[in-house]
């Protein structure tokens, strides 16, 4: 039977009113863009979150706002040229952007640097971990509220750039790393130099750990928030001081054979059950802190030798396939370069750590109070440049 | 009018230099001295100069430079905004600051207007700022700006009872609600019967402080309890809109609440314009100065707080108000109101 107009009608008004007394008891749901001009992203990240009052109901990240194409454009340049792009990736620790690439390089040419430019690559690999997460430290406070930390983590990592630049004249993008050894041999003097920096970072390291890391506040903001289960954080592809703060007892430098000088050290690797924003900064602070010890026995054991291993000077890379990856300050680095012989590589895949890392984040933010997202962002610690390339 | 009886001037003269003095005395000294102050306070703190260059001697030039920069900018309103709401709003937060100072006591006859209910009307008029917050985060239609203001008012909601109830005890052991009858009750006053350094109530109200400085801190919306402004989550809160000298408003209003709260603290527990061995016409010379000595004391206990600690958040600084200070300052009345009894 059909209805009438009528009836049609007055069945439309009384689900109108319906839906009028939901809409009064329910809340309205509140789009919030955070980024991509946030200072919680520290640079053009977009998580787009959908708020209930101040919970997220849904949160979705958008990336790609900085994406500069060096995947494309080192399909353009020849090998030595492709450093000065790769710098620029995680722009806190550029030198350790360039080890992965040269040692792939290096892979296919079956060339190996001599053992005291493998140690000169290491020690600059860690400083450029201190360097990095020295500020990561500070910074945390900063997104937690507390804004002097930060300072502290300015003044300290200033000591360690100078050194970083003592050796390759860059503070940021040292463009060092050369295909079968470095450009320069350490200067004068560094030795000593440095082993005072390393002091004065574990100082920094012992006081961020009563100033903040020790603070009531902070603990209550940073434990059980934002926690990533083992098995997740496997799926969604963390890794770095991220994984290891929830369990995973996985260290590339450590796990898988390398020429760098990591097998001759004594160290450990840290991890933390616990998986939350609390367990991640604890890992990272133990991993500065242990960086620094490894640059002291590097310098202590470091081999005389060369630092160049004989290269033509016109470097053309045999044709070939390879995948090197290693553990950077955020998480792991791979290049996977393919060669067809000619002066630069015909397709090279960069596997950064901190665009696998903000994957996890619309599975982690929901539910969170707007606050502990910003925790969670942080804790996580990301670099703009390595999310987007 | 027995402030400034002494000169015999008319009421409309009087009226006149009590509103300057209100409107541009209290607050270039406060601001300036404190300003200049807390600037290298907390330079020093973080480890660093801050600015050195302008001015020739430390930068003192700075702040001037700084006010000169906030008037040049373009003031910005946005299309979608409340115009009338949103220029009214910074004026209604600064009004409210400067109310404050009416009843702070400098000394035996320097104060504005002692008023009998002094202590009320200063945490009455404190309270009026959430307004002009309110008006500033709705009227900027920016959804940072409103979660910043709505998160002020909960928290100055929260927090403006255990201000008021922090004090309380001190009106308890007082018996008196003007800021005057209470420092003079401290100059005058003994501790269980020993007269060696009056009663700075500090001293026997200890819980009342503390509560009154935390409390205090969240009314200021500082860190720990700096959510509304809270820069890593919402840009700049409530301010996020304000350009130019709206927000040089809110700006001056933040370190000039800053002050006024901490002259309260200094009148009410440390004892004001008053040491125990001045008295008569060289408190009123001295007053001034020994009040500014204790209000920098306490304002450099709250940017220390400020610059040390991470912030709250929204649920831990509510749980906080009602869960701990609240009764803590409900017990601290009974235990003062029965030691009055007693003693």
């Amino acid at each position: 039977m059909a209805i009438t107009e009528h009836q049609q009608r007055a069945y439309i008004a009384a689900q109108a009113a319906d839906a009028r007394f939901n809409v009064e008891l329910q809340t309205e749901d509140m789009t919030l863009n955070i980024g991509p001009q946030h200072p919680a992203t520290h640079g053009t990240l977009r998580v787009v979150a959908r708020l209930d009052g101040e919970q997220v109901v849904r949160a979705d990240v958008v990336c790609g706002y900085m994406h500069r194409g060096y995947e494309k454009l080192a399909e353009v340049r020849t090998y030595p040229q492709i450093t000065t792009l790769i710098n620029r990736i995680d722009w806190l620790s550029s030198f350790a952007n360039e080890v992965p690439f040269i040692l792939a390089a290096e892979k296919l040419m079956e060339v190996e640097a001599p053992p005291r430019a493998q140690y000169i690559r290491t020690i600059l690999f860690e400083m450029a971990r201190i360097a990095n997460i020295t500020l990561f430290i500070g910074e945390m406070g900063v997104q937690l509220g507390a804004i002097t930390p930060a300072f502290y983590a300015f003044r300290d990592r200033e000591h360690v750039l100078n050194q970083i630049e003592a050796v390759t004249g860059g503070r940021f993008h040292p463009n060092f790393d050369r295909i079968g050894g470095l450009k320069d041999d350490l200067p004068r003097g560094w030795i000593d130099e440095t082993k005072a920096v390393m002091v004065r970072i574990r100082g920094y390291c012992d006081e961020l750990e009563e100033l903040l890391m020790g603070n009531e506040i902070f603990e209550r903001r940073s434990r059980g928030i934002g926690v990533i289960p083992a098995e997740v954080g496997l799926s969604y592809g963390v890794s770095g001081a991220n994984i290891r703060a929830s369990g995973v007892d996985w260290d590339i430098r450590r796990d898988e054979p390398s020429p760098l000088a990591w097998k001759d050290l004594d160290w450990r690797v840290w991890t933390h059950t616990d998986g939350d924003s609390f367990a991640r900064y604890w890992v990272r602070l133990q991993e500065t802190r242990e960086a620094t010890k490894m640059v002291d026995q590097m310098l202590d054991g470091l081999p005389s030798g060369s630092i160049q291993a004989k290269v033509p000077r016109i470097i053309k890379v045999p044709a070939g396939e390879a995948w090197v990856h290693t553990d950077n300050p955020l998480g792991e680095m791979g290049y996977y370069v393919v060669s067809q012989g000619g002066l630069g590589p015909f397709r090279c895949k960069i596997r950064s750590a901190s665009f696998n890392n903000v994957s996890v984040l619309p599975w982690l933010l929901r539910g969170l109070y707007v606050p502990d997202v910003i925790t969670v962002l942080a804790s996580l610690y990301f670099i703009l440049g390595d999310i987007d390339r | 009018m027995h402030a400034v009886a002494d000169l015999h001037l008319a009421y409309w003269q009087l009226t006149s230099i009590k509103v300057l003095v209100i409107l541009a005395v209290i607050p270039a000294a406060a601001l300036t001295f404190g300003y200049v102050f807390l600037m290298k306070t907390m330079a020093h703190m973080q480890s660093r100069l801050g600015p050195m260059e302008p001015g020739g001697f430390h930068g003192w030039y700075q702040l001037v430079g700084d006010g000169i920069k906030f008037i040049q900018k373009e003031d910005i309103i946005p299309t979608a905004a409340d115009r009338a709401i949103f220029a009214l709003a910074p004026t209604v937060v600064l009004v409210s600051t400067f109310l404050l100072f009416v009843v702070i006591p400098a000394g035996p006859r320097l104060v504005v207007q002692d008023l009998d209910v002094g202590i009320f009307f200063a945490l009455a008029v404190s309270s009026l700022s959430v307004i002009g917050v309110l008006m500033a985060g709705w009227s900027s239609a920016n959804k940072y700006s409103l979660l910043g203001a709505l998160r002020a008012a909960g928290q100055l909601i929260a927090y403006e009872l255990p201000l008021a109830l922090g004090v309380i005890g001190v009106v308890v052991e007082a018996g008196t609600m003007s800021l005057q009858g209470i420092v003079r009750f401290q100059q005058e006053g003994n501790i269980f019967g020993w007269h060696g350094i009056g009663d700075p109530f500090i001293l026997t109200q200890g819980i009342g402080f503390v509560l009154f400085l935390m409390a205090a801190q969240a009314e200021l919306t500082q860190t720990p309890f700096d959510m509304p402004l809270a820069e890593s989550e919402l840009v700049a809160g409530y301010t996020t809109e304000y350009t130019g000298f709206r927000f040089l408003f809110f700006y001056m209003a933040e370190t000039a609440t800053a002050f006024g709260l901490a002259a309260i603290a200094a009148t009410l527990f440390l004892g004001g314009w008053a040491v125990p061995w001045v008295h008569g016409t060289m408190a009123d010379v001295l007053g001034p100065f020994i009040l500014g000595a204790k209000i920098m004391a306490v304002a450099f206990l709250i940017y220390w707080i400020r610059f040390t600690y991470p912030r709250f958040r929204e649920d831990q600084l509510q749980a906080i108000a009602w869960k701990y200070l609240i009764p803590v300052s409900l017990a601290n009345i009974l235990l003062t109101g029965v030691l009055k009894v007693a003693f």
